[in-house]
């Protein structure tokens, strides 16, 4: 593979910090115009693995190119710092106007007045701020400020963005306008983009690949899709919002799926697993279907479990069910089929759930 | 209490006839206490921010010293001052003792750690991550350090406010190393210590009263940059 069609690679990146490793890669790969993002609770090393990337943070050990040319942290740190920007949490915008402040890298960069003023109007525009033009930026909105920092950065016309968290501390009308446009202006510009976020719907609107991140290392790192539908572990599974993780034994094995027996209950998959292997099976609330005892099942689903119900928890347009079918299990219903099925806590109901829509995870393959 | 109005009443006639003595000794108070305040600035504000922006082993002892000498007595400036001065003294070869020199040297001790810790308070205060916001921007070191100052410019003023109105309400250092010498070194407080002692209680009137309003003048700057409006 021709290592120029990279923007970024790293290879054995690690970070100690007070003599623990906060950052271990082996290797990260970034295309051009690619827009990655990372993924992961606080403290999983996002911030420390962007910070890298920007030469705010020395690595302690590894190496990194930037278009295939090795990034020394030594001197002329900035002349490579200077084709990237970044964006934090907070705006940490000056105390100047609004223009002044997307001003800032450009007259850091010495540019000449005319090409200044076009790109700060550009990017005004871009952002919708244009009206905020002569105000002092600290006297707008916290939205304001964080389009004020985005235009900031995006004004230096950089190979590479940087994002740390820039919606986490914003309400959600203004988060959601925000992504909106930032999602517009990121295909616009085709701008390299490195995400971090905990939020997995920013990371999946956004990203072309998501990396998920725990302990400093990357568990997986892959499409959209690949992340939420295959995750490779039951941290991945579990960030990436998959409520029902079972782990079990395989019983029976057919061509091309198997029972697995958990807590004594007979659960099929679909995979070439060997008999007496060990396996987690993901299921994601969404494809669990609830009916009534009484009704005559008719899906094709061919894991069926009579339950009851435990808890209903409402989180937004939907109620989240949890279920005791000999083993735990989670559905997600809408209100109105709450209301249909007249569902209610300690309620005998059947759930079923298909053998392909469940994610297999074989623990035996990791311990290899 | 007659001498009281009459000393205000003789201190309003010097005040507006403008007496020549009298202007003379505040333009030298302010020459040197401006002076002093700007070497004090100097060195204060950029070892100020290095302190702050740094880390190093002793950084706490530093940081305490620095604010120790935000309440240096001035008599002790002056003792030490006037010894490094004196004519056989380390620095007595410069044969500047007695002269406002030695006095601008003497208030820029006091005022240099008074500016020193508002810095590094001021710096200290902005956000934790602005630095890195500013190098991601692409700023070299010394690029950073002045957006930093420009950030902390009103806390800075306060610091300026405050160190030259340190020196020129001081008295004990100024008359020890300048020597209060008439038409020479002579500055409003060690004029209103002497005029004091004479009994000439209405030039001392009208001293302390120039030394008022420019205390007031310098409160209402700080007042003034204090109460603007600074939301977040």
């Amino acid at each position: 593979m021709n290592s120029s069609r990279f923007i970024l690679e790293g290879k054995d990146l690690r970070v100690y910090k007070g003599g623990s490793l906060v950052l271990d890669i082996p290797a990260l790969r970034i295309g051009e115009g690619e827009v990655l993002s990372l993924i992961g609770p606080n403290g999983a090393g996002k911030t420390t693995l962007l910070q890298t990337l920007a030469c705010l943070i020395k690595l302690s050990q590894g190496e990194f190119f930037f278009k295939g040319e090795k990034v020394s942290s030594n001197h002329e740190v900035f002349d490579y710092r200077r084709k990237l920007a970044m964006v934090f949490q907070e705006p940490l915008l000056f105390d100047t106007t609004v223009f002044e402040n997307i001003a800032s890298g450009l007259r850091i960069r010495g540019m000449d007045r005319s090409e200044t003023e076009k790109r700060v109007s550009e990017n005004l525009e871009r952002f919708g701020i244009a009206p905020l033009k002569g105000r002092s930026a600290r006297k707008i909105s916290g939205g304001e400020a964080q389009r004020v920092a985005l235009a900031r950065a995006l004004a230096t016309r950089p190979e590479i963005l940087l994002l740390d968290e820039p919606f986490a501390s914003l309400d959600p009308p203004s988060r959601e306008s925000l992504i909106e446009d930032l999602e517009r202006i990121l295909r616009e510009t085709g701008t390299t983009t490195i995400f971090a976020t905990h939020d997995r719907m920013e990371a999946l609107r956004l990203s072309d690949r998501v990396a998920v991140i725990n302990g400093g290392k990357i568990l997986q790192i892959g499409s959209p899709a690949e992340v939420m539908n295959q995750p490779l572990d039951e941290f991945v599974a579990s960030f990436v919002g998959v409520e029902t993780i079972l782990a079990g034994r395989v019983i029976k094995a057919d061509r091309g799926s198997f029972v697995a027996s958990i807590l004594g209950q007979e659960v099929e998959a679909v995979g070439e697993v060997p008999v007496g292997e060990s396996v987690v099976l993901c299921i994601r609330p969404e494809n669990v279907t609830l009916i009534f005892s009484s009704q005559k099942h008719s899906s094709s689903a061919r894991n069926v479990f009579p339950g009851k119900i435990v808890k209903i928890i409402p989180i937004g347009l939907y109620y989240k069910v949890q279920l005791d079918c000999g083993f735990p299990l989670v559905a997600y219903v809408t209100a109105h089929s709450l209301e249909n099925l007249s569902l209610a806590e300690g309620q005998e109901v059947v759930a079923s759930f298909k053998a392909t829509a469940i994610h297999v995870i074989r623990k035996t393959r990791k311990t290899q | 209490m007659d001498l009281v109005f009459e000393g205000i009443w003789k201190a309003f006639c010097l005040l507006v006839t403008f007496d020549p003595e009298v202007m003379q000794i505040t333009l030298l108070s302010l020459q040197v206490s401006g002076a002093a305040t700007l070497v004090s600035l100097i060195i204060g504000i950029s070892t100020g921010t290095m302190v702050a922006l740094t880390q190093f082993p002793g950084r706490r002892f530093v940081v305490s010293l620095i604010n120790t000498g935000m309440g240096l007595p001035p008599v002790v400036v002056g003792l030490f001052v006037t010894i490094f001065l004196w004519r056989n003294g380390p620095l007595g070869f410069l044969g500047v003792l007695y002269t406002p020199t030695a006095m601008i040297i003497a208030q820029a001790i006091i005022a240099t750690p008074i500016v020193m810790g508002i810095t590094l308070a001021a710096i200290q205060a902005l956000p934790k991550n602005l630095r890195l916001q500013i190098l991601s921007l692409g700023a070299t070191r010394f690029q950073m350090v002045w957006i930093l100052v420009k950030e902390a410019r009103l806390p800075l003023l306060a610091g300026v406010m405050a160190g030259f109105g340190g020196v020129i309400s001081e008295v004990g250092a100024s008359i020890m190393v300048g020597g209060n010498i008439k038409g020479y070194s002579r500055v409003l407080t060690t004029a209103t210590v002497m005029e004091t002692s004479r009994g000439n209680f209405d030039i001392a009137i009208a001293l302390g009263v120039i030394l008022l309003l420019l205390a007031y003048f310098i409160n209402l700057v700080l007042t003034h940059i204090q109460q603007r409006e600074r939301p977040r």
